[in-house]
Formats: structure tokens, C-alpha cells, sequence
């Protein structure tokens, strides 16, 4: 009976999942995956197998408060950094209940380990492990909290990286000889959580949408294997759903990138620039910089307008400065796009969730390949917190270290207007030539300022 | 062993059905597919319930809590945020200011 409303949930997963990734069946999609959820959750409590009951409940309380109040006050530009803790919680979780099943059967003296549960449970620790401190630093990252962002790398990191897998693997293999809790165990969870910081800290920020994937599928990956440990089938399936869904969105951010899954969890992308592969010195060539009147100016003379935003737009919490700017440019005639390459931001989707949040109307969202080819059409592009998405080196320089990776043609328009702070590399450290070429004007300025000044010299012309 | 291909099966047929639910995603859709399959694996939170309320020694009634209280808060959190979101994702045309 138990595990017919596990089939039924897992069902409601499947279609909530189809339903979710397209727009209009978004919502049902939601809420249909969240009631398989509740079923399967009260389902588990009235089986019977529950003896504390009180307790449980109060868990389920303390966590269900606290997630109440991460899904309301979290703000839109901060998604990413709740997708990668709640990712963590979920891989947290998974181990917990593995080391919690080694206790029990470790404290029921007639029952011995069986080979496949001990095999799980050492899977589950580590995968689980992996999953939580892999988050937790893709979360502090995220927050700047952490090395501001920067790839980490170090000499010889994938060898030891290689090298703690295989402790973790022996470890595991003492464990299963001698199934108790004990300096294997520790020794393994130990070193899956040094692993997780390790694989994380080498990929940059601007790979930071792949890896947030990633982690997601780990997290479902680690309750599959959870389920194997507790012969639950409901964990099974809806892990595995999970995790190759995970693998799947993966894909579809390193395909945006042009760039294989190995080399963006192995590449240390970001931080080998510094050897000077990022082409020539940024500092001596000419750049012409602009005010807010000059730059409102051409935009409102313009007849079409493309805004091209990034990461920094997101920072700077500017999107409802940028949509205001964009009315104001409408009510004189003005045809405004939004260009979104599918890895602005910090998280697949990213800047289409804040526009949304604007108000900005879906249509006016292009995606890279419908809005390239008319980029040499456009009077005035507007990039605000974009950098490697619209860094022309990637098409032409084949020592940068984004070469190959598919890119918005903003150069391609009549005028492009740049708002950033200063001439600083981006969060992947790598220089942009779209700076320093003619067509271009910097609109040096915290973006959401910038926006509103420019917002503010439109209406006063 | 019966028991273990069993499962093996539907771990496999379960991954998949998971390649095949999601094979075109719109770029929109990209965030709110995450935080809702993140949600999903929250499903942990049947292995915690068990763990917790079944708990034959105090170390492994924290353990099982400490698992509750997790999962919890990532299916919770999961489900509310992607809701959150598609309401505005949804809420394109007409706008309700403030």
C-alpha cells in the first residue's frame, strides 16, 4: 500500500516535471509535484513505522518554517544562492539518514550487514557529503562571502582531487569489511567533504550556472542511493528523476558555453588568465566614456534599442531601474529588446526571472539566436553587468580563454553603451575588446544608478 | 539479491523516464525547472521521517532530526520559491505595482 502512494507520487513528479518546463503549465506543474510530495510524506507517517512521532513532527515544523520563510524573503537576484543551500540541505539530509541506518543496524545485535546496504550507505555518505560541502561553497561564493568569486587553483589539484577519491574509495572498503561506525566512517565522510570544497573552488564563476547544476544532480543522485540504503523505492525513483534531470540542464549550459562537461569541472576556468593568456594589456588603449545626457541622448534618438544584461544587473538590483528606463524609451517610440544569452546571470534562466520580476513583458526577451543576426540593424545596444556574454575575443582571439564560447554580436549595432564600474576584468577575469573599440561608450556607474539616471535624462529631454 | 536487481531496475527505467521528461526547456523555464526538481529531491525526507521516528538510540534520533529539519526546509523552501517565481513569471502583462 506504502509503496503504491510512492508510485503515485513519483507519477505526480513525473508530470510535475514535464509540466514545469513549459511556461504555461508551469504552475499545476508546481503544485501537482508538491501534493505527490504531501502524500507521500503523510503516507510515511501513518504507515506505522513511526514511533516518535512528536519528534518527527517537530522537525517537520522547525524545517517547514524555515523554508517558508527562505521562499518569501528571498529576493529574485539571490536564486541562485538559495538553489545551491537548499541543494546542500538536500544532500545533507541524504547522508544523515545513511548514518542514521548504520546506527540502527548496528544496534540490533541479530541483524548483520548485508553487503548492498553497507555499499549504499558508503555511496550515500559520500555522494551526500559531496553534495553538501560542494553547496555550501557554491553558496558562499555566490553570497561573496568567499574568495569574491575568483577560480581557486592550485599545482597539482586534480591529482590530489584523484587522490582523496581513492582514500574515500579505501575508506569505503575498510568500512564495508567491518560495517560499524567507527574511523572508516569518519575518515570517509571526512574526505568527501574536503572533496566537495575541492571540486568547487577551481570553476569560476562564470561556470557558476553548470555547477549549480551539477550540485542538483548530485543532491538527487545522493537520495537514490539513500533509497538503496533504506529499500525505500519512493527515494529511488524521484532521486533518479532528479539526477538526470540535473545531468540534462548540465548539458544544456556547458552546450551555451561551447564547452565539454569535463572541461568546465576540470578547466580552473577564470583563473589561468592571469598568466597573460587574455591577449594584450588593458590599460593603455583609448576608451571613450560617456555621461547619462550623452548616453540618453542616442538612445532616444535611436529607433531600436537592445539591452543586454548580465550578472551585474542582478548585483546592483537594477532591474526595475532598467524596465523604467525602457518605458520611458517606449513612450517615445522607441523599440526595445532584451537580449538574453542562455549564461547571463549566476544561474540557467537567471535573467529572465528578474525581468519577470520587473514586469518586463516576455515577448520583448530574445534568446542569443534569435536576436544575433539583427544586432547590425540596431541603433543603440545597452549592456548593463554583462561581460564575457558580449566579449568579441571569444569569436576572435584564440588565446582567450572564452574563445569558441557563443556570444551576443553586440558590437555589430550602430553605438554600444557599457554601464560598469570601472574597467576591471569581470568575475571570470578575462579583458573585453569590446571596451576599447570605437562604436563603443563606457557609462562608468553602479548599474542600477546608471539606469535610473538614464531613465531620468530621457524624461528631461 | 532479487530484491537488489529489482530496485537497480527501477533506479535505471527511473533515469530515463528523467532524460526523456526534460529534453526541451525553454531558457525562461531554466530557474524554476531547478528549484523545482531541487524540491523534488527533498524526497529524502521519507528516509528521515523513517530514521528519525524509528530511532533505536539517541545518536541516531539526532541524526534522523537533524535530517528531518533538512529536508524539510529544502522541500518546503523548494516548492514555495518555484511557485514564487512562476507567479511572476506568469504575471508578464499586467503589472501590480509595488
Amino acid at each position: 500500500m506504502l509503496n503504491l502512494l510512492y508510485l503515485l507520487a513519483a507519477v505526480a513528479f513525473i508530470f510535475g516535471l514535464k509540466m514545469l518546463s513549459s511556461p504555461r503549465t508551469a504552475v499545476p506543474g508546481n503544485v501537482l509535484a508538491a501534493t505527490g510530495m504531501l502524500v507521500a510524506v503523510v503516507a510515511t507517517l501513518l504507515a506505522g513505522g513511526v514511533v516518535d512521532l512528536p519528534m518527527v513532527l517537530a522537525g517537520i515544523a522547525a524545517g517547514a518554517l524555515v523554508g517558508t520563510l527562505l521562499a518569501v524573503l528571498t529576493p529574485m537576484t539571490a536564486m541562485p544562492e538559495m538553489v545551491a543551500l537548499l541543494n546542500g540541505f538536500g544532500g545533507a539530509a541524504s547522508a544523515l539518514v545513511a548514518a542514521a541506518e548504520m546506527l540502527r543496524v548496528h544496534g540490533v545485535e541479530e541483524e548483520s550487514f548485508a553487503l548492498v546496504p553497507v555499499i549504499a550507505i558508503a555511496a550515500s555518505l559520500l555522494i551526500g557529503a559531496v553534495t553538501f560541502s560542494g553547496s555550501m561553497v557554491a553558496f558562499l561564493r555566490l553570497r561573496e562571502w568567499l574568495i569574491g568569486g575568483r577560480a581557486t587553483v592550485f599545482a597539482g589539484q586534480h591529482l590530489l582531487n584523484a587522490a582523496l577519491f581513492l582514500a574515500a574509495l579505501a575508506a569505503a572498503v575498510v568500512f564495508a569489511r567491518h560495517p560499524q561506525p567507527g574511523v572508516a566512517v569518519y575518515a570517509l565522510v571526512g574526505i568527501a567533504l574536503l572533496l566537495g570544497v575541492l571540486l568547487v573552488i577551481p570553476i569560476g564563476g562564470a561556470d557558476m550556472p553548470v555547477v549549480i547544476c551539477l550540485l542538483n544532480s548530485y543532491s538527487g543522485i545522493a537520495a537514490a542511493t539513500t533509497g538503496f540504503v533504506i529499500d525505500n523505492i519512493g527515494l529511488i525513483i524521484s532521486g533518479s528523476l532528479v539526477g538526470a534531470s540535473g545531468i540534462i540542464l548540465t548539458n544544456i549550459m556547458c552546450k551555451a558555453m561551447n564547452r565539454s562537461f569535463t572541461n568546465v569541472l576540470f578547466g580552473g576556468f577564470g583563473a589561468t588568465v592571469s598568466g597573460g593568456a587574455g591577449g594584450a594589456v588593458a590599460t593603455a588603449r583609448p576608451v571613450r566614456s560617456g555621461d547619462a545626457e550623452e548616453a540618453a541622448m542616442i538612445l532616444e534618438a535611436a529607433r531600436s534599442v537592445v539591452i543586454a544584461p548580465g550578472y551585474g544587473m542582478a548585483v546592483a538590483q537594477a532591474q526595475h531601474a532598467v524596465k523604467e528606463l525602457a518605458d520611458e524609451l517606449e513612450k517615445r517610440g522607441v523599440d526595445v529588446k532584451y537580449a538574453i544569452h542562455p549564461v547571463a546571470g549566476r544561474m540557467p534562466g537567471h535573467m529572465n526571472v528578474l525581468l519577470a520580476e520587473a514586469n518586463v513583458p516576455y515577448e520583448q526577451l530574445y534568446e542569443m539566436d534569435q536576436i544575433n543576426p539583427s544586432f547590425s540593424e540596431t541603433d543603440a545596444v545597452l549592456v548593463i553587468g554583462a561581460n564575457d556574454v558580449v566579449n568579441p575575443a571569444a569569436k576572435t582571439d584564440p588565446a582567450s580563454p572564452i574563445y569558441g564560447m557563443p556570444v551576443l554580436d553586440v558590437e555589430k549595432a550602430r553605438t554600444v553603451m557599457v554601464i560598469k564600474r570601472s574597467l576591471n576584468p569581470g568575475f571570470a577575469g578575462i579583458d573585453n575588446p569590446l571596451y576599447y573599440l570605437p562604436n563603443t561608450m563606457m557609462l562608468f556607474g553602479d548599474a542600477k544608478k546608471m539606469a535610473l539616471a538614464l531613465a531620468q535624462a530621457v524624461k528631461n529631454l | 539479491m532479487e530484491n537488489l536487481v529489482m530496485l537497480l531496475t527501477v533506479f535505471v527505467l527511473a533515469v530515463f523516464v528523467g532524460f526523456e521528461v526534460i529534453s526541451k526547456v525553454p531558457p525562461t523555464m531554466h530557474t524554476p525547472l531547478m528549484s523545482g526538481s531541487n524540491a523534488i529531491s527533498g524526497i529524502t525526507i521519507l528516509g528521515a521521517v523513517i530514521a528519525a521516528g524509528a530511532a533505536v538510540s539517541t545518536g541516531m534520533r539526532w541524526l534522523g532530526f537533524a535530517a528531518v529539519v533538512l529536508a524539510t526546509i529544502n522541500v518546503v523552501g523548494g516548492f514555495g520559491v518555484t511557485h514564487r517565481m512562476l507567479g511572476m513569471l506568469r504575471g508578464k502583462g499586467h503589472r501590480p505595482k509595488g
